[in-house]
């Protein structure tokens, strides 16, 4: 989809791949409605997008929060009109530093299972109506490798990102044919504040850029011609175009 | 008629009465039954406002304290609002005190303190949530209302963003006295509700799920929508009361209009969900002589008995007792005669009243 003029919504938009997804759209013309708990670093991604020229809204919400959903769609239409985009892109990381999953508090679990597979059903649920009545749409669901592998460590946030990746898969298939779309995306590894809560001693020179990240994201959401329910890696896509 | 006094928890067990004014023909079912009452080349219009939390709790410079109940948008950062003295929704309208004498230039502060209760005040949790529970939502009177003074217009300081994170912080969904618990904001939403323009939710819609709206399509029943703006159905004041509803500001998108030319090519009939769809519809039409035109505007067109419909055919609606405006509202579709007997009819059956209550579907 041609975001230009359009209104995309992304969570986690306050730093890492959700600040650099931003800025990339903003320069296609988005019209962007920006969430992340972080009230003064949104601001500051919101204003120097603004600065430069392009269109971006602060909306202070967790996406773990049932209360904070209408409140963030309500916001989001009234500030940027018909959302057409919407990228789950804010992602709890579970137990800091990580931990076996036998040591792994079960309030830690339910949180990153909120943030990171209640919070996007929710806002799905929020979005998808006007989307359906409009037969047009894009929901975008940010996922990992540890989706699919089974690291040890990893365990809260890889459980919440394999369900993430299946309820993308059924949204898919439920709505297949009605305009609205849906793909995930393995970013892979990146040089953000997350990636080094959970490898504080991982060689950072050998990581990619959440800027590089970002415009490949920004390509799979102008391509119409990914399938309903791809799931792709951002790794490859460079090398499968 | 029993009104219902919470939301249901299953839309498809809505109950569904069927009224044909052609053949003066009353038919009992669900809201399922749509999908046979309806027929190919049919076009359902839905009104796609998603529902504000519009009832702002707080105080005036004096400290007297205010509920103020946004009515309908008045530019940016700026609503009608009607003004209610101490109390809330438990007590009815026409019993709650007059508000306080407030004057243009006043300001009036809301939230920060005293919340209205409820899950989402309770729930509340998170950094962001923390950070800002304590700072109120200051708004500015710029007029007040002639004939009403409990009618006025207000200007909230804050814009963007930072306004609709106070507003939906400090306030509630309007309701009224015969619901029995706080609404939640998520509970006062139809299933499509996109931008926050309704004062009160354009409740005709809660009987549709999307499971049924997207079968509607499969069988080549085409569903399009509006914006409305719809506003207070009761202020508690008579003189007031009396001139609801109060110009309502709509959209009406440009595929939605060619859905309704597509409609009546195909020998279709156009099916509002909700008097705020007809409103919006009819009036737009009646301001570019009978014809639909794309684009926004405020109508004050009133529904009633021996308006000329140019646009919309049949109506799904809630149901409404004898005697009450949106009774009337429903003389635009059938004969009161017909009207009265359905009434007993669904009385008779069990059927419930008010917003989350059963439907009526007014088609011939």
């Amino acid at each position: 989809m041609d975001v230009h003029g359009r209104g995309v919504v992304i969570t986690g938009a306050s730093r890492g791949l959700g600040a650099a997804l931003a800025q990339v759209l903003a320069r296609q013309g988005a019209r962007l409605a920006l969430v992340a708990r972080g009230e003064q670093a949104l601001d500051e991604v919101a204003g120097a997008i603004r600065a430069a020229g392009g269109e971006a809204h602060a909306i202070a919400a967790d996406v773990g929060a049932k209360d904070e959903v209408y409140p963030i769609a309500g916001a989001a239409a009234s500030l940027v009109g018909e959302v057409e985009v919407v990228v789950h892109n804010a992602s709890d990381l579970g137990p800091v530093p990580l931990a076996l999953l036998a040591d792994t508090a079960c309030e830690d679990l339910e949180r990153t299972l909120a943030v990171n597979l209640v919070g996007p059903f929710r806002l799905t649920k929020a979005f998808v109506g006007p989307m359906l009545l409009r037969q047009r749409g894009l929901v975008v669901h940010v996922s990992s490798d540890a989706a699919t592998a089974a690291y040890p460590r990893w365990g809260a946030y890889g459980a919440s990102k394999a369900a993430l990746d299946h309820l993308a898969r059924i949204w898919a298939a439920e709505l297949d044919g009605t305009g609205v779309r849906f793909f995930g995306v393995d970013p892979g590894e990146m040089d953000t504040a997350m990636h080094a809560a959970a490898m504080p001693d991982a060689d950072r020179s050998e990581l990619a850029g959440p800027a590089e990240v970002a415009r490949k994201v920004a390509e799979m959401i102008a391509d119409d011609a990914i399938p309903n329910g791809a799931r792709l890696e951002a790794a490859a896509w460079g090398a499968a175009r | 008629m029993k009104p219902a006094a919470r939301p249901r928890d299953d839309a498809r067990t809505t109950r569904l009465l069927h009224i044909d004014p052609a053949r003066a023909e009353l038919v009992d079912g669900t809201i399922g039954d749509l999908r046979t009452r309806l027929r190919e080349g049919d076009l359902l219009v839905v009104n796609d406002a998603a529902t504000l939390p519009a009832s702002l709790h707080g105080a005036t410079a004096a400290g007297v304290p205010v509920e103020a109940r946004l009515a309908g948008p008045a530019g940016d950062g700026c609503w009608r609002a009607a003004l209610f003295g101490a109390g809330d929704w438990r007590r009815r309208t026409e019993d709650r005190p007059p508000p306080p004498a407030v004057g243009a230039g006043e300001v009036l502060r809301f939230g920060g303190g005293k919340r209205g209760g409820g899950p989402a005040a309770s729930r509340s949790r998170g950094v962001a949530a923390k950070g800002a529970a304590g700072s109120p939502l200051r708004a500015t009177i710029t007029s007040v209302d002639a004939a009403s003074p409990r009618l006025v217009s207000l200007c909230f300081e804050a814009r963007g963003g930072a306004l609709w994170r106070a507003l939906y912080r400090a306030g509630r969904p309007v309701q009224y006295a015969h619901t029995d618990r706080p609404l939640a904001l998520w509970q006062v939403q139809t299933a499509y509700a996109a931008r926050p323009w309704a004062a009160e939710a354009p409740s005709a819609g809660f009987a549709l799920t999307w499971e049924l709206l997207l079968d509607l399509r499969r069988r080549g029943i085409a569903v399009a929508r509006i914006t409305h703006a719809a506003g207070l159905s009761s202020t508690g004041d008579g003189e007031l009361d009396a001139r609801l509803p109060l110009a309502e500001s709509y959209e009406v998108p440009a595929d939605t209009v060619w859905a309704v030319e597509r409609s009546r090519e195909r020998g279709g009939r156009v099916v509002a969900v909700g008097t705020t769809v007809a409103r919006a519809l009819e009036g737009d039409a009646a301001s570019h002589a009978g014809r639909l035109v794309a684009g926004a505007g405020t109508t004050e067109l009133r529904l009633g008995p021996g308006l000329r419909r140019s646009v919309v055919d049949g109506i799904l609606t809630g149901v409404h007792d004898p005697g009450t405006s949106h009774f009337a509202l429903l003389e635009s579709f059938a004969p009161r005669a017909l009207l009265l007997e359905a009434h007993a009819f669904a009385e008779e059956r069990g059927y419930q009243g008010h917003e989350f209550g059963d439907a009526l579907l007014i088609l011939g």
